[in-house]
This record gives C-alpha cells, structure tokens and sequence, in this order.
C-alpha cells in the first residue's frame, strides 16, 4: 500500500476533477494593462459586496506584493481573505499558460476560509493579449482605460472581445487625455457582438454600480448552478 | 513500459508546474552582483550542481526508488532529511510550493495509471525533488531519469531566470545550459548508483551562501521572482 494515497490505489476513484467542479466559490478573473485600475476595481469591489458574500482574493504582482499591501491597508477585507501570488517576471504565463500556483493559492484560501462564495484573482498588469486560462477562472472582467489610448478597444485582441465583462476606466480622465469614450464604446461592442461593457470611473473609490451588479448576478447564478446556499 | 517522452513533457519548462516563478537562487546573486553575464551564470550554475544540486539531485533518485519500492517509510525520511539540508524556511517553503504544484500537475496529466494524492503526512506538500522522483516513477521511468529530471530543473530554472533579469543571449544561455548538463553527468550517475542508501546517508551538499541569499531575498522591496 502506497501511504502516499493514504487507501491502495485500485480503491481509489480517478481524483481528477473537471474544472467546472460542482461545490466551489465562483471564481472571476481581473486583467488588463498596467496600471488601468485593477487595483482600484477589485478594493471597491469587496467594499461594495463583503457585508453580503464570503470574499476571498489572490492578487499577482510583478514585483513586490504592493497590490495585496494595499487592499490589506485601504482595509476592505479582512487581512487573511488576501494572499499574493509571485509571477517571475511572466503575469501572463501564471494566469494562462501555467496556472498551478495561483490555483494553489486560491484552493488553499477558499479551504482555509470555508464561507468563500466569490474568489476574484487579480491579474499582474500586462498587455492585451493576456487572457485567463479556463481552468483557473469561471469568469473574467477586462479592464481597460481612456488614458491608455481610445484606440485600444478597436485593437481588439482576446481580452476585449472575449472577456465576460469589459470595463472601460477612468471616463473621468477622459476630457484631459482627448479620449472619444462614445468611440470606445463603439468600438468594443463591435468587436465583443453582445457581451457587456461597462464604462466607470473609480476615481472615488465607490464600485461602479452596473459592474458590482453583474457581478451580484453572476454570483447567483453560479449558486442556483451548483446548488450552494446564498441569500437573495 | 515508460513512454519515452513522459521524460520529456515532465523536464520541458512549459510543464505547468509553477517552475517559472522560481529563480532558484539567481536573482539574489544578481542582485548581489554575483551574476552578469554568460561566463558568471555558467560558474553559478556548476556551483549548484557541486552543492545544493547534488542533494536534490541524489534525493530525487533516492525518491523515485523508494516509490518503485513501495518504501512509504523511506520518502518519508527522504522528506525529513532534504529539510535537514536546507536551513533557510524559505528555501523549504519554495521546495514544497513547486513540490505541490508538481504532484498536482502531475495527477492531472496523468490520472492513470496510479492516483497520486499528496502525501497525507506532508500537508505542505513534498519537497521539490520528491516529487520529481515519485511522479518519474509512477510513470514507470527509472532512478536515473528521475535524477536526470532533478537536474535539468536545478540548471535549467535559474538560466531562464537569467534571460528574463538580464536580458542575456538565449543561445549563449542554452550553450551553457548544455555545457553544465554536461557536467552533471556524473552526479546524476552517483546519485541513481546510491538511489537505494539508506536516506540519511543523502549528500549535505551545503551552500551557505544560497541558504543566507534566500532569506535575504524575501525581505527585498522589489522582487520578480517567488525564490
Ligand atoms: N482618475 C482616475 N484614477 C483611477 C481610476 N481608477 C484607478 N485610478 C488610479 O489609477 C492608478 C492605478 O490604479 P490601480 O488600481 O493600481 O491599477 P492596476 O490596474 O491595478 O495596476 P497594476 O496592478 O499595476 O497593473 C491608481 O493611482 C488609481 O488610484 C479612475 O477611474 N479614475
Ligand atoms: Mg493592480
């Protein structure tokens, strides 16, 4: 006998789960470029939803572990809900190509915790071909910004037209960049047909109230899916 | 029968096993000044071999025996006697994060022909070598690959850390790469011939300065690099 199963191996049943495993949180991804407002939508995020759904959230970081040092002091969850994963230099290759230490990570946290309901999984800022891998995400938000360019949208690439939400940021900004945010808007809705987009600005720190909707939305739907309690 | 190039798929860096996010060392020593260039990755990397490498290298040997064996006992103290060798926490705790990462990509890949849950006894996972040994052997390859394996990862992690920290040439990496692999040879020989030792006799190879530069490390401001 193998201790290393714990049971002979002949007793065991094939351990492999499909991804789509029935009795976990949702888990929603957040990319998009450096410095978009990632960051900034996740914190208010968890402000606007952790007095109803158990929260858990891995932030990747190029370098250092600043975007978990940072939800843990604008102090929008408690300490233990936020873990960092480090990327080697590569954000795209821990969200896509190899996901295993941010799976790790977030299956530890959502052990630890017990009452997960949502997990968001921030990802490293990177360019726009960077998307998450289905076996580590259900979902993902794309966050853009109209100070990154208002030609990004027609660009297009996998995270504009496939990501479940996109989030065009920072419309605050737009008349002093002379970004067109109509065009932008324009643009992505032709690239994602009838995927939604959001257009916000999180310059206060408030959630934006059609993406904290979504979100909501998505949450209980992933619940009547599984068969997991939730409140209405 | 192993599948010749299960040998393959389990050295290739693409191997989602969270490898890439571990510089094995080399970005300390680049920030030490240690490493800036060909000539001191190559001497940094035979250093690994003759020190640290030697320990993986012999325990993952030692671990794909002891599976093929069914010795649950012996990989147990095969565990017990890699951390004994690695004073620094985080160098234990990056051996068991990419120990763990590698068993979990491993049942994934392979679901058959044996399940291969994490050791129960080891919650934080396996040391990195370990795994390597036990998923070598589990697809029924031999000692000496699973130390072959051990050694690719030693050698070959911290040269691709090198091109992204330093921008190096990737063919004049590779050529080292090759060159050191090379070198190994007889420690990946030394290590399948003693597969079988009891695990206590696993080679010390200390490297203090690396067991120091980890610690230091994690304390750093800016850091791409888990370890
Ligand atoms: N004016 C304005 N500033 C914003 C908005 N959203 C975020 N910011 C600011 O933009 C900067 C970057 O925001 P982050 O949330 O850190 O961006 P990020 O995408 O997480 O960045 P990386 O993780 O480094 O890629 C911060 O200074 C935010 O305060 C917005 O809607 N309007
Ligand atoms: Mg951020």
């Amino acid at each position: 006998m193998h201790l290393i199963d714990g049971v002979p191996h002949h007793e065991l049943p094939d351990p492999h789960e499909p991804h789509g495993h029935a009795s976990r949180p949702l888990r929603i991804g957040i990319g998009g470029p450096v410095g978009s407002g990632k960051t900034a939508l996740v914190g208010s995020l968890c402000r606007a939803l952790s007095g109803e759904l158990g929260l858990a959230v891995v932030t990747n970081d190029i370098y250092t572990t600043e975007d978990a040092d940072h939800l843990r002091q604008i102090g929008v969850l408690e300490q233990r809900r936020i873990v960092a994963v480090e990327t080697g230099c590569c954000p795209h290759t821990a969200i896509r190509d190899d996901i295993s230490a941010n799976l790790d990570a977030v299956e530890r946290l959502e052990e630890e915790l017990g009452d997960v309901q949502l997990s968001l999984i921030e990802s490293g800022g990177d360019n726009l071909t960077a998307i998450f891998s289905r076996g580590l995400v259900d979902l993902q938000i794309f966050v853009l910004d109209t100070a990154g360019g208002d030609d990004v949208p027609r660009k297009g690439g996998p995270g504009v037209r496939d990501a479940d939400l996109l989030v065009i940021n920072k419309i605050d900004l737009a008349e002093y960049v002379g970004a067109d945010t109509a065009m932008m808007e324009r643009d992505a809705k032709a690239r994602r047909g009838d995927k939604p987009v959001a257009l916000t600005s999180i310059a206060t720190g408030e959630a934006p109230p059609q993406v904290v909707a979504w979100v909501r939305e998505r949450v209980h739907e992933w619940a009547h899916q599984h068969g997991l309690a939730h409140s209405h | 029968m192993p599948t010749p190039s299960d040998l393959l798929l389990l050295a290739d860096g693409r191997l989602p096993a969270g490898g890439h996010a571990h510089s094995g060392g080399l970005e300390q020593a680049v920030e030490l000044g240690d490493v800036r260039d060909v000539p001191t990755l190559r001497d940094f990397l035979r250093g690994l071999l003759r020190s640290s490498g030697q320990t993986s290298i012999a325990a993952s040997a030692a671990a794909a025996r002891a599976w093929l064996s069914q010795d649950d006992a012996a990989l147990l103290e095969l565990d017990a006697e890699e951390s004994a060798r690695m004073p620094s926490a985080q160098l234990r705790g990056a051996s068991r994060a990419q120990g763990r990462q590698l068993m979990r990509a491993a049942e994934a890949i392979w679901p058959s022909p044996a399940p291969l849950r994490l050791l129960p006894a080891l919650p934080h996972g396996p040391h990195l070598s370990l795994a390597q040994g036990v998923t070598a052997a589990r697809l029924d390859l031999e000692p000496v690959d699973a130390a072959r394996l051990a050694a690719y990862g030693v050698v070959s992690g911290p040269a691709t850390a090198a091109v992204r920290l330093l921008g190096l040439d990737p063919f004049a990496v590779h050529g080292v790469v090759a060159t050191v692999m090379g070198d190994a040879e007889p420690v990946i020989a030394a290590a399948a011939e003693h597969a079988s030792s009891p695990a206590w006799l696993l080679p010390g190879g200390a490297a203090p300065l690396l067991e120091i530069g980890a610690e230091l490390h994690r304390t750093r401001e800016i850091r791409m690099f888990a370890s």
